[in-house]
């Protein structure tokens, strides 16, 4: 008991607050809209025909479709490691502010 | 000089090359720690470029361009599905594993449930897993070896078997990481240089490429296949869903996050990782329509039916029986590689799950630890290569599409739920691993794969002839939920709460994953109590 209440103490922070916060703000928005995104080809693909037109030369929709998921995945995995580089900012916080806590009160 | 003579001379000194690096390395692996995750002192680039190698396996480089050979659009599905698979990874899995682990998955399970059940059936899924990709892995080299060296199938298999075994029991971690990243390097310098002949050939644009395709082989090898039935659609669905989420689950790929030394190296090495698989994955169909357009789908098939020797076959026919071997000899290394890194993550998960936590209770020795690991990866060599022998017919990356579906069954519901579920408890855990894992392997016994099934493609050659009971070839749309169901409907009905597994000390408070996964602190005394010097012990 003793020991969980130095997490409790770092669960309490507000920096810990604000990563857990700043990271669902982002996680979760990204994640289902790569997940749409990502199924909307194979669902497309799968129950209609509508990928079958050409749309630039001898390229299909399906593959512009396709070349897109590669862009997106590369965009977004930049956005992700910059914020997570940010994050680590408050996890520092989030350290002193426990210990800082655990002193004063 | 023979062709043949010049292929053995290109496989010598390859072989030579990864053995000389397997002996250099072992002199470096002194303890456990370096066997199984290299001491943790693997830089973020290195690793990177070793996630490649890991991924980047026969499948994709064999299996995807001879898919496309034959199929078209839908073998893009597979370098598509494989590599949006890494956003799954990094945001939701990566750096939480990288936080809580130690050397396998069984590790970050069981810093949150410490009983030896969970440790078992964690280790059970990561060596059916392994053991699912190996047979892939072995299948493509039996092929390959056996169009280069004219060696039967099944000596093939086990000349590719033996050699692997000596790469981990010698050389550990440290050496299959060097050989992924000198793998990687030579097959994606190969397959950049067999693109741009291809596209040598059509103006150095690839539209011209797609047209080539349109005009000569037909239009249809552009854009998916048409919905036929059902069944078919649902497939594609299935297929899809073990593609995205089965890299979560992958063993071998997670360990990799556990060899860096912090969360900033793990995510700098994804991003390493993303680009050279992406960039890898662009370059399929210039291979796979170049085969088919170069070489013809008539003897991309008749040299193998699955398509797997079409990258080999357009070598030949664009540079010669120089360039022939050595995109031979990059694929043979890339098995090698990919298979060593399979035997790492499974004999890890044998030596220091079972035989070092389970049977000795964590009381073995180094030395002890050690010799199990290396008892375990030539037990494990020798399972897959028995189990690869019968399957020569399957297409390699279609035979990788069922280790991520089982992967994404059996391990992706309890790592996720492990990380982000309050409630989830031991019970949950177990029967979530054992429902995906049993689900997953189960449906592709009684599936098209093994049995008759109604369109019996190349990857649908029976091995009984008995009519299929599931007919679907990926079973990942029903095995993934069954999955998440068993984590649920284990936690709900059975064990005794998160809370009571608390006050018996088989489960950490969720405070404490909570923290760990999200910020990587460990020692909470000395990072938090010793950060704060005026801290007095205090009686109240």
């Amino acid at each position: 008991m003793e020991r969980n209440d130095e997490w409790v103490r770092v669960e309490r922070a507000p920096a810990f607050k604000e990563l857990v916060r700043a990271k669902k703000a982002f996680i979760i928005p990204a994640t289902i809209f790569f997940l749409v995104f990502y199924f909307g080809l194979p669902f497309l693909a799968a129950f209609t025909t509508v990928l079958n037109v050409k749309v630039f030369g001898p390229l299909t929709l399906a593959y512009v479709y396709a070349f897109a998921q590669f862009a997106m995945t590369w965009i977004l995995m930049h956005l992700y490691v910059s914020r997570a580089n940010r994050w680590d900012d408050l996890v520092e916080r989030a350290r002193r502010e426990a210990a800082g806590e655990g002193r004063s009160a | 000089m023979s062709d043949q003579v010049i292929a053995i001379i290109f496989f010598v000194a390859i072989i030579a090359l990864t053995l000389g690096i397997t002996a250099w390395a072992s002199r470096q692996t002194t303890d456990t720690s370096h066997h199984y995750v290299a001491g943790g002192e693997i830089k973020g680039w290195q690793n990177g470029l070793a996630i490649s190698g890991d991924y980047l396996s026969a499948a994709s480089f064999l299996g995807i361009a001879g898919s496309i050979a034959l199929t078209g659009f839908s073998g893009f599905y597979l370098s598509i599905g494989f590599l949006v698979a890494y956003l799954v990874v990094l945001l939701l899995v990566a750096e939480p594993l990288r936080n809580m682990g130690k050397y396998t998955l069984a590790d970050m399970l069981t810093s949150r449930f410490n009983t030896s059940s969970v440790r078992s059936v964690a280790a059970l899924s990561t060596i059916t897993i392994s053991m699912f990709y190996m047979i892939a892995q072995l299948n493509g080299s039996g092929a390959l070896i056996g169009l280069l060296l004219g060696l039967p199938y099944w000596l093939s298999v086990i000349v590719i078997g033996i050699l692997m075994t000596i790469y981990i029991v010698a050389g550990g971690m440290i050496a299959t990481t060097w050989i992924q990243i000198i793998k990687a390097v030579l097959l994606i310098a190969g397959s950049l240089t067999l693109s741009i002949m291809v596209l040598a050939r059509y103006g150095f644009n690839p539209l011209e490429l797609f047209s080539a395709v349109e005009s000569e082989i037909g239009k249809e090898f552009l854009v998916p296949p048409p919905p036929e039935s059902f069944t078919t659609s649902l497939d594609v669905i299935s297929l899809n869903i073990a593609l995205v989420l089965g890299t979560a689950g992958l063993p071998h790929i997670l360990i990799r996050f556990l060899t860096v030394p912090d969360a900033k190296t793990a995510r700098s090495s994804i991003v390493a990782a993303t680009w050279i698989i992406g960039l890898f994955y662009l370059l399929t169909p210039i291979l796979g329509y170049g085969a088919a357009l170069v070489v013809g789908q008539d003897e991309i098939a008749e040299a193998n039916a699955a398509g797997n020797l079409a990258a080999p076959q357009l070598a030949d026919a664009l540079g010669g029986p120089i360039f022939f071997a050595f995109i031979s000899a990059v694929a043979f290394a890339t098995i090698v590689a990919v298979v060593a890194g399979l035997v790492v993550a499974a004999s890890s998960a044998f030596a220091h799950d079972f035989y070092t936590n389970v049977f000795r209770g964590g009381e073995a020795s180094e030395q002890e630890q050690l010799r199990a690991a290396r008892y375990a990866a030539i037990g494990i060599s020798l399972a897959a290569i028995l189990l690869a022998l019968p399957a020569e017919s399957f297409n390699v990356a279609f035979l990788v599409a069922l280790a991520f579906a089982v992967a994404a069954s059996a391990n992706v519901p309890v790592i996720l739920l492990t990380i982000f579920w309050k409630r989830f408890n031991t019970t949950g855990a177990v029967t979530g691993i054992l429902v995906g894992l049993i689900a997953s392997v189960g449906l592709v016994l009684i599936s098209p794969n093994v049995l008759t099934g109604p369109n019996p493609e190349p990857p649908a050659t029976p091995i009984i002839p008995v009519d299929a009971i599931f007919p679907l070839l990926s079973p990942a749309i029903v095995s993934v939920p069954l999955g998440f169901l068993g984590c649920y409907l284990g936690t709900v009905l059975g064990g005794r709460g998160a809370e009571r597994e608390r006050e018996q000390g088989i489960q950490t408070s969720y405070d404490e994953i909570r923290v760990r996964a999200n910020t990587g602190i460990t020692n909470i005394e000395q990072e938090i109590r010793e950060a704060s010097p005026a801290e007095e012990p205090r009686t109240t």
